[in-house]
């Protein structure tokens, strides 16, 4: 049995229940009085200069009550590089750039304005490629910097490199090499609900913006900027985050359209709300980066891993956002997914005229384990190895200090592959029996589980405040966008309180009242608010049983009149409740109590009793209120991204993938008949919640094993829509999937826990590559693996065997 | 050109003087004020904006307001009692997971009510194939999936 009552149970989701109503409120569905609607202008070119912008036009449109170009509004430049503009100034640099904004009394009137603005270009020469971008004499797409530096080339300067042991002995040693260049597309978040907000000023010149955002508090940081570029500097900045219709890395920065409400606000005097739709979504936020990965890595006769070597080039699109720290993620899985006793790892960033990109859940990690899990089936085919035991052979262990300087306080990755072999019947599905073009696979991941420090903190607050009633509010910075946070938060508070779960409420979050968090990512949400939760309930707790030393007698002697006076004979003979001492109190679902007499129910105190007692009665300090706030900062680093050094999360999730497919070579469709998915997710916090995280993070998996890619031509994004974008139907994923949890106990987890946001989506891809290798022996190196490429491989090997044969 | 359409909305009557030219989903959202039913694609493709017009599924994106006139239009917002308990489907999807976001599940859930009508007993199969109009990014459709094989059985159990 757990020694938990409420972590680990079969909890329903807090606010399930108003998003089953269609009561919960996103950004579309709110409103506010005296509203307009904006909406943006953005660039016909992928790299033109702005010759002359003619507003003249939407100006005289009825209902137009206010339009901006870069002329017209103070210079705001924002981005991780600073390196992008509001409203553009000068040039455009890609298809989605904003060069102009209305406020309108309606949606339909704003968007008629924003056809009527006319923009003047004179195009220039692009490029869409890095290799174009990285040429002698390619065209700069920045020519200074966000300081008026000049700039030289079009290499973002985001140095991230590794480099560990003596790779030039572990060469010697090395008896089979493999090396390839994989590549991963652009693919689109596509959360259901679009992007929007609402800005607003106040007459003191305060801003409220409520957004669809992850990181409330950087936004504010970012907003401030705003402010003091409209001479309001020093004014407070509010975000609140209403329901989130899912994010996936698309709310990690701060985006044009909200600086653009904000400007429409201060120009208009009034809220103003920007909405996207389907399309704009796809064609003016920002996808997940492409990249194009060489590895290397070679192994002893026995299969020991004894070097890996990774070169990643990453188009960065046309601005720089927090996802261009990509490959500081990567450094994990190229660092220490397995032990590998030598590893050199170097990465570009680089600029091109394509949409510029941002992060997505798993943060460069379903990336780089694309082609290290796709290289080692290779690497154990060369050496005649199985390659589920050249994985055993190369697992991570507990207590493992790898050449990043991470530290593994636990480590499952032996458990996962042990029972996904079980789970999957690898021996079985890869022997002699097996059915023509079928096959299994597996992939491992290694997973930031407990934050990942980019940033100068990687810390959240937390304030629990009790009310006279027994209920708790929580005020936390986090944001629930459907990934479970709340459902998570409010059995580990119920837990660690001692309270019932219905009693646990989780505020809005709101900078105004909720304390400062560094935003929702990097699986980081559950891990943090439990820590931060943990040590606020201990806070409350002595405080609660401070106090019942002085109002507790009284509070019996109530229970006993009461008892009395229906006639029951209670004798307290045996007990002295008159001078417990605090140490001997426990609170559990909600009744205080005595540990030397659980079960007396004439001992037990209601909690919300005994609030109102401690309130309203002399005894227990008139006047007293039962807040506490706490703030957990990790024992992480913030690594030097020069040497690729530094223990960036608490703790590390591992897991595997296991899949069996079935390819139809006269088509080269690939059927998954199976899915398994074994992770060592420290301890289960929420059931539900937890199968939905991997569920979900393995569907998307599959999207990008099989079918998701952004397609563009020089620049312009050809699939903005669900019509031909591919994205995995309730059809599609129409095969079993297994989960199984490994629970390792991780000490530096709430409950032992580690987070498990984003291990879904990490491992699929190279898990269905390697099933399809092992079903039809061909390798594809480019996601996603399509018919196409699929039958091309295949008659390239007909050709290659046939050409070996007649030679 | 504006003119009168008239319906049922979830056992009311409305009637409202709108642009013919508006869909049925815009009437619902920005005049009837009914913010349950979702609008995730605005081109029939992704279903969050999926409500029951004479108990029959649609998506009320592309769904011409006066082609309502005189029907019974049901949105999620109508499944259930002000007060009262949530209907089966929709106590189906909190039970099991369902929902993540929650911004896909309106349409799913009516969707999902739509099947069962027809189907009280649908196979894991023929769910799958119902909700294919339905998309999902958070779930992975598998809680979603149980849902509605619970709400079958609970369905069946307690007839309404």
């Amino acid at each position: 049995m757990s020694k938990y009552r409420h972590v680990g149970t079969e909890a329903q989701r807090p606010e399930g229940a108003d998003k089953l109503a269609g009561t919960a409120r996103y950004i579309h569905d709110i409103t506010v009085a005296g509203m307009l609607h904006g909406a943006i202008k953005f660039s016909e070119h992928a790299h033109a200069r702005i010759v002359h912008i003619d507003t003249s036009r939407a100006r005289a449109l009825s209902g137009v009550r206010s339009v901006i170009t870069a002329d017209d509004v103070p210079e705001v430049r924002y981005g991780f590089m600073r390196d992008n503009l509001v409203l553009k100034k000068g040039k455009v640099r890609q298809f989605r750039d904003e060069v102009a904004a209305v406020a309108a009394i309606d949606p339909d009137i704003a968007r008629e304005a924003v056809d009527l603005i006319e923009v003047e270009y004179e195009p220039l020469p692009s490029v869409f490629t890095p290799e174009e971008a990285l040429a002698e004499g390619a065209v700069l797409i920045h020519e200074t910097d966000a300081a008026g530096r000049p700039r030289t080339s079009n290499v973002v300067p985001l140095p991230c490199r590794h480099a560990s042991g003596d790779l030039d002995a572990a060469k010697e040693r090395t008896a089979h090499v493999v090396e390839g260049t994989y590549t991963v597309p652009r693919i689109q978040q596509a959360a259901l609900g679009t992007s929007g907000c609402i800005a607003e000023f106040d007459r003191n010149g305060n801003l409220t913006i409520t957004t669809k955002t992850q990181i409330p508090f950087l936004a504010q940081r970012d907003f401030n900027s705003i402010l003091a570029a409209l001479g309001l500097e020093g004014r407070n900045v509010r975000v609140v985050v209403p329901a989130v219709g899912g994010a996936f890395g698309t709310g990690l920065d701060t985006h044009a359209y909200e600086y653009i409400s904000i400007l429409l606000a201060w120009t208009t005097g009034k809220p103003v709300r920007i909405l996207y739709d389907r399309e704009q979504e796809f064609a003016y936020l920002s996808p997940r980066q492409s990249a194009s990965m060489f590895i290397r890595q070679g192994c002893d006769a026995e299969g020991r891993f004894t070097f890996r070597e990774v070169d990643v080039v990453q188009d960065n699109g046309a601005y720089t956002s927090w996802g261009a720290t990509y490959p500081n993620v990567m450094l994990v899985a190229a660092t220490s997914l397995y032990r590998v006793p030598a590893v050199r790892f170097d990465s570009r960033i680089v600029y091109t005229n394509n949409t510029y990109c941002q992060a997505m859940r798993g943060y460069g990690n379903p990336e780089i384990t694309w082609p290290i899990e796709s290289s080692l089936d290779d690497l154990a085919a060369a050496a005649g190895i199985d390659p589920y035991e050249m994985r055993l052979l190369n697992s991570n262990q507990p207590g493992d200090v790898t050449p990043m300087g991470l530290k593994l306080a636990t480590c499952g990755l032996t458990e996962c592959l042990d029972r996904t072999a079980a789970r999957i019947d690898w021996k079985e599905a890869r022997g002699p029996e097996r059915r023509t073009a079928r096959g299994v696979g597996m992939a491992s991941l290694i997973n930031v589980g407990g934050g990942g420090k980019i940033y100068a903190s990687d810390g959240s607050g937390i304030i629990l405040k009790l009310d006279d009633f027994g209920h708790v509010n929580v005020a936390y910075g986090g944001v629930e966008m459907g990934q479970g946070l709340h459902s998570a938060l409010t059995l580990m508070v119920a837990e660690a309180l001692g309270v019932e779960p219905e009693n646990v409420h989780i505020n809005e979050t709101d900078t105004a009242t909720s304390p400062w968090d560094v935003g929702t990512h990097a699986s980081r949400g559950a891990f943090m608010a439990g820590n931060a939760a943990v040590m606020a309930c201990e806070k409350l707790r002595a405080r609660i049983f401070e106090h019942a030393e002085k109002v507790y007698p009284a509070e019996v002697e109530r229970n006993l009149a009461r008892l009395r006076d229906r006639g029951e004979d209670v004798s307290p003979a045996g007990f002295d409740y008159t001078s417990v001492t605090r140490d001997r109190f426990d609170l559990q679902g909600g009744r205080l109590f005595v540990v030397d007499a659980p079960d007396e129910p004439w001992l037990q105190i209601d909690l919300g009793r005994f609030l109102r007692a401690v309130h309203f009665t002399k005894e227990g300090g008139v006047g007293t209120i039962f807040t506490e706030e706490a703030f957990y900062e990790p024992p992480t680093e913030l690594p030097d991204w020069d040497r690729g050094i530094g223990n960036m999360s608490a703790s590390y999730t591992f897991g595997v993938q296991g899949v069996e497919v079935e390819v139809d070579v006269d088509t080269g469709e690939v059927r998954i008949l199976r899915l398994v998915a074994v992770t060592d997710v420290g301890r289960v916090l929420s059931p539900q919640a937890l199968r939905g995280q991997m569920y979900g993070g393995i569907a998307q998996g599959v999207g990008y094993a099989l079918y998701e890619e952004i397609k563009t031509e020089e620049g312009r994004i050809l699939n903005a829509g669900f019509t031909d974008y591919k994205m995995p139907s309730a059809a599609d994923l129409d095969f079993p999937i297994e989960l199984e949890f490994v629970e390792t106990d991780d000490p530096y987890g709430p409950f032992g826990a580690k987070g498990a946001g984003e291990p879904g989506i990490v491992a699929t891809a190279p898990a269905v590559g390697n099933a399809i290798f092992d079903a039809i022996g061909v390798r594809i190196l480019d996601l996603p693996i399509t018919p196409e490429k699929i039958i091309r491989a295949l008659r390239e090997k007909e050709t290659a065997v046939a050409g070996a044969g007649g030679g | 050109m504006r003119e009168e359409v008239a319906f049922r909305l979830n056992g009311h009557d409305v009637a409202v003087e709108v642009d013919v030219h508006r869909t049925l989903l815009d009437v619902l959202r920005d005049v009837l004020g009914e913010m349950g039913t979702k609008e995730g694609c605005g081109e029939g493709e992704c279903g969050a904006c999926t409500v029951l017009v004479d108990d029959a599924a649609v998506v009320s994106c592309l769904y011409p307001v006066c082609e309502a006139d005189g029907t019974s239009v049901t949105t999620v917002e109508g499944l259930f009692e002000p007060g009262g308990e949530l209907s089966p489907v929709q106590t189906a999807y909190l039970e099991f997971g369902g929902t993540q976001c929650g911004f896909c599940t309106p349409g799913m859930i009516m969707a999902s009510v739509a099947l069962l009508a027809e189907n009280p007993d649908p196979s894991e199969e023929e769910i799958r194939y119902a909700l294919t109009g339905n998309l999902c990014r958070c779930t992975g459709y598998v809680q979603i999936v149980e849902s509605v094989r619970a709400a079958a059985e609970l369905m069946m159990e307690r007839p309404a």
